[in-house]
């Protein structure tokens, strides 16, 4: 089995808790954060629901204490919350003591803060700063600056498989010997673009969401923001860290067959798994949870499951759930939350349940794990997949 | 450090670049400061039925990556790394403009699939059935940086792959407009020619793409890539002894450099980053300078790697690119340094094969 | 009902970037998806809301597009019965 990277710290901000133990109480009793929108305006908050942080702009400023007229979209203020929670529980005070970079996943960036303010940057010159402040990478450098990160900084962009990719970049940095440390997550906040965005394809469901559910009708947006700290074996060594778990495994593949579908075959989901399994050392035996991407889209459950009955064998397939039943999905932040989710079932060993589900659906026998359940977890796969074919699969370990 | 070589390499810029055979002995004059690419016939590489819904950056990133596959002679890539700093402007900010315009109704789902970052790299993948590791970079003037470190990366990992690594960024009519309401594009139309003396602040914009086939050394490898840094901020210093550091890492030092291919601007706030270096460590090296022929836009750096691998291919300069007196006798080590507005900096260095 | 089919062919032709597709080449017949005009899931999704904008007929379930949009004349016949506008 391939040691994998040592994770030291996490942080998370969602429609479920504000911190990793908020988080961790909400799914411990069953506490979904699903919604009407109340903090955004859209002609839409009747027919949708969604996974919103019910905190106001002005108090995610307050929080961080940043000055008037700064340039943070929300995008980058719940990021940064997650990523500074992240550095405290990681207990770094010096963010430059070791050789540190910065990897953020985010798909709209600071789009919130545009589509505010799109129509009046021509008469509005105070708003003019966030002209730039569009740019996903700026969303990153805004979190990146906050903290005190100057070196290698990045972010990527593969829609809903962002930050799974963002954490395997930092995992494969640190033991290629390229940096000695990272901050690895994603950040996404709802916005009318997303939101109606997916409303186009017609894929958004109007009530809670039903993973993995014959009868599901579509995705619950949300918005989170969740970060963890990867450092090399040496700083855990030298600095007698606690380690909360370990990135063992990490594969990204293309499914190559539509701009926003999933082949019915999983392909892109199998090779990613598959992939995952291999640098992990591991065979599909050794999994003992999945967290599944489950969107509870018609197509996006489907195309996992075919992958997982051809990964694990219909028969053999490990307790699975999605636990987009209780964030909505976050888009470029889901790799990361549920990376944080998976590092909770490691350390209390419990598995969280797929909300929601009532009906098997017709195509296999697959049901997801739908009560919480006290199991011994030594190893999670937790899948991302995205637009554009993207399909990411990491594999965390006690 | 595992070999990086450029097997092959193509170039969509607002010159006429993507003709093997010239070396920028044509240039195309603009006189206003936000101009677009000099496009090739896109029908000769796109399919219509796939083209209908292709924005601009999408047939820049498409066409350019079957050029620099075909150069290389790789059919199917073993990765595709794309780099932008700001993705498909044109469908976001149509979507964006449909959803404030008609109060969220009535819109359509082509321009919001369209609009990811991942769009390029996606449609490419689609384009050649290539199932292989997939991603985008997305950071500003060092998305294309960070997307060869990310290959560079692999073939450590894994030696023997062939990698596909592009960048493009497109001009996209209000979004680009309001680089000028914020100052990053100059106010007055320039002769473009001139941008590098303008002494106002803010650039010109433009777009392009630039696609590049990574992989161990073949009898058709371009340039060697040693190593690529990125620095996401520093002052004029701190960037001067970075460069030194990264040099020294190398076991070189400023001497062993022969030519330097500078990303200046014209924009009087931020080319002291570059004006520091010419003045000082690079004052013995021949300059290079190319933003006064391509305009500025994030993966404009990308370029730079363009130039080295023209340069060692023809062991000619055009002098248009000059900046300084200095004259090589040889280019076999060439260092590109870039930055856009103090942010995003990127240290790469090539050689010769 | 003859007018409403040649519209509906302008229609498409703009809506979907169908640029190398002339109003004659489109039979009222013949299939708009896989083999026919080869249109995709993409194009029916913009055809539901060509639907809503232009006729104000909406559509909740984009499984019931499949039925609608399989020729010009199927879809002109349905337009015309349940059209608002």
């Amino acid at each position: 089995m391939n040691k994998g990277i040592a994770i030291t710290g996490m942080g998370i901000i969602s429609s479920i808790g504000n911190t990793v133990e908020e988080n961790l109480n909400a799914l411990k009793s069953v506490s979904p954060g699903i919604s009407r929108v109340e903090m955004l305006q859209t002609r839409h908050s009747d027919q949708i629901m969604v996974g919103e942080i019910k905190k106001t702009n002005s108090v995610l400023e307050e929080e961080l204490g940043l000055q008037p007229l700064h340039s943070f979209s929300r995008t980058a203020m719940i990021g940064a919350i997650a990523a500074k929670e992240a550095l405290e529980d990681a207990q770094i005070s010096d963010v430059n003591k070791y050789r540190t970079g910065f990897v953020s996943g985010t798909s709209v960036g600071g789009m919130d803060t545009t589509e505010k303010h799109y129509l009046e940057y021509t008469e509005i010159e105070d708003n003019r700063r966030f002209i730039r402040a569009q740019h996903a990478g700026f969303t990153t450098q805004s979190i990146s600056n906050y903290l005190g990160i100057n070196g290698y900084v990045s972010t990527i962009s593969t829609a809903c498989s962002s930050a799974a990719n963002a954490i395997m970049l930092g995992a494969r940095m640190i033991q290629a010997g390229k940096i000695d440390r990272m901050i690895v997550g994603g950040t996404d906040a709802l916005s009318k673009f997303t939101i109606n965005g997916f409303g186009t394809l017609m894929i958004l469901s109007d009530s809670e969401c039903t993973p993995f559910d014959d009868n599901r009708k579509g995705l619950n947006l949300g918005e989170a923001a969740a970060f963890l700290v990867l450092e090399s074996d040496s700083v855990v060594e030298k600095e007698n860290k606690k380690v909360l778990g370990r990135v063992a495994g990490w594969a990204n593949a293309n499914d190559a067959y539509h701009q926003t579908a999933s082949s019915s075959d999983g392909e892109g989901a199998f090779l990613a798994m598959n992939k995952a399994l291999k640098i992990a050392n591991m065979t599909a035996k050794d999994i003992d949870y999945v967290n599944a991407h489950g969107t509870a889209t018609p197509n996006n459950d489907l195309s996992e499951g075919v992958a997982m009955t051809r990964i694990f064998g219909e028969e053999d397939t490990p307790l699975f759930s999605s636990t987009k039943a209780f964030t909505g999905h976050t888009l470029a932040a889901a790799g990361s939350v549920e990376a944080v989710y998976s590092l909770l079932s490691l350390k209390e060993n419990l598995i969280f349940p797929n909300l929601n589900f009532k009906t098997k659906m017709k195509e296999f026998s697959l049901v997801p794990q739908t009560e919480l359940v006290s199991k011994e977890v030594k190893t999670i796969l937790s899948n991302s997949f995205g637009f554009g074919g993207n399909c990411s699969t990491l594999i965390f370990t006690k | 450090m595992s070999d990086c070589f450029i097997n092959g390499i193509a170039s969509i810029s607002a010159q006429p670049t993507t003709d093997p055979d010239m070396f920028l002995e044509e240039l195309i004059s603009y006189h206003e400061n936000i101009f677009r690419c000099h496009d090739p016939n896109y029908k000769d590489y796109i399919k219509p039925a796939a083209m209908r819904r292709m924005s601009k950056s999408v047939k820049m990133g498409v066409t350019t990556a079957s050029m620099a596959l075909k150069d290389s002679g790789v059919e199917i890539p073993d990765a595709i790394i794309t780099g932008t700093g700001m993705g498909c402007k044109q469908d976001s900010e149509k979507f964006l403009e449909n959803i404030l315009h008609n109060d969220e109704q009535f819109l359509t789902p082509t321009l919001f699939i369209q609009s990811t970052h991942n769009t390029v790299g996606g449609q490419v993948a689609l384009g050649l059935g290539c199932k292989a590791y997939n991603v985008t970079y997305v950071q500003g003037a060092a998305s294309f940086e960070t997307s060869v470190m990310d290959a560079q990366l692999m073939l450590s990992e894994e030696s023997g792959k062939n990698i596909l690594v592009g960048g493009i960024d497109e001009i996209a009519k209000n979004s680009t407009l309001l680089h000028k309401l914020d100052g990053q594009i100059k106010e007055e139309d320039i002769d473009i020619i001139t941008l590098l003396d303008s002494n106002t602040s803010g650039t010109v914009a433009s777009e392009g793409a630039t696609f590049m086939v990574l992989g161990a050394k073949t009898d058709k490898s371009l340039a060697n890539i040693i190593d690529v840094e990125t620095i996401s901020e520093a002052t004029p210093d701190e960037i001067k002894a970075d460069i030194e550091k990264f040099l020294l890492r190398q076991g070189l030092s400023v001497d062993d450099i022969d030519a330097v291919v500078l990303g200046n601007n014209g924009d009087i706030k931020y080319d002291n980053y570059y004006k520091n270096l010419q003045s000082s460590i690079f004052s013995n090296i021949e300059q290079l300078c190319y933003k006064h022929l391509i305009g500025d836009y994030y993966v404009a750096s990308s370029f730079g790697f363009w130039l080295a691998c023209k340069i060692f291919a023809t062991n000619q300069i055009p002098s248009v690119l000059k900046v300084n007196d200095v004259t090589a006798k040889n280019h076999n080590n060439v260092l590109l340094y870039n930055q856009y507005l103090g942010k995003n900096h990127s240290i790469a260095l090539l050689q010769r094969c | 009902m003859a007018e409403l089919r040649e519209e509906l062919k302008e229609k498409l032709i703009e809506q979907l970037s169908l640029e190398d597709v002339e109003v004659s080449e489109i039979g009222d017949d013949d299939p708009l998806f896989g083999d026919g005009l080869g249109l995709d899931s993409i194009d029916a999704l913009e055809l539901i809301v060509l639907l809503e904008k232009d006729y104000g007929i909406k559509l909740k379930d984009p499984k019931e597009g499949k039925a609608i949009f399989e020729s010009i004349g199927v879809m002109a016949d349905y337009i015309s019965k349940h059209r608002t506008k």
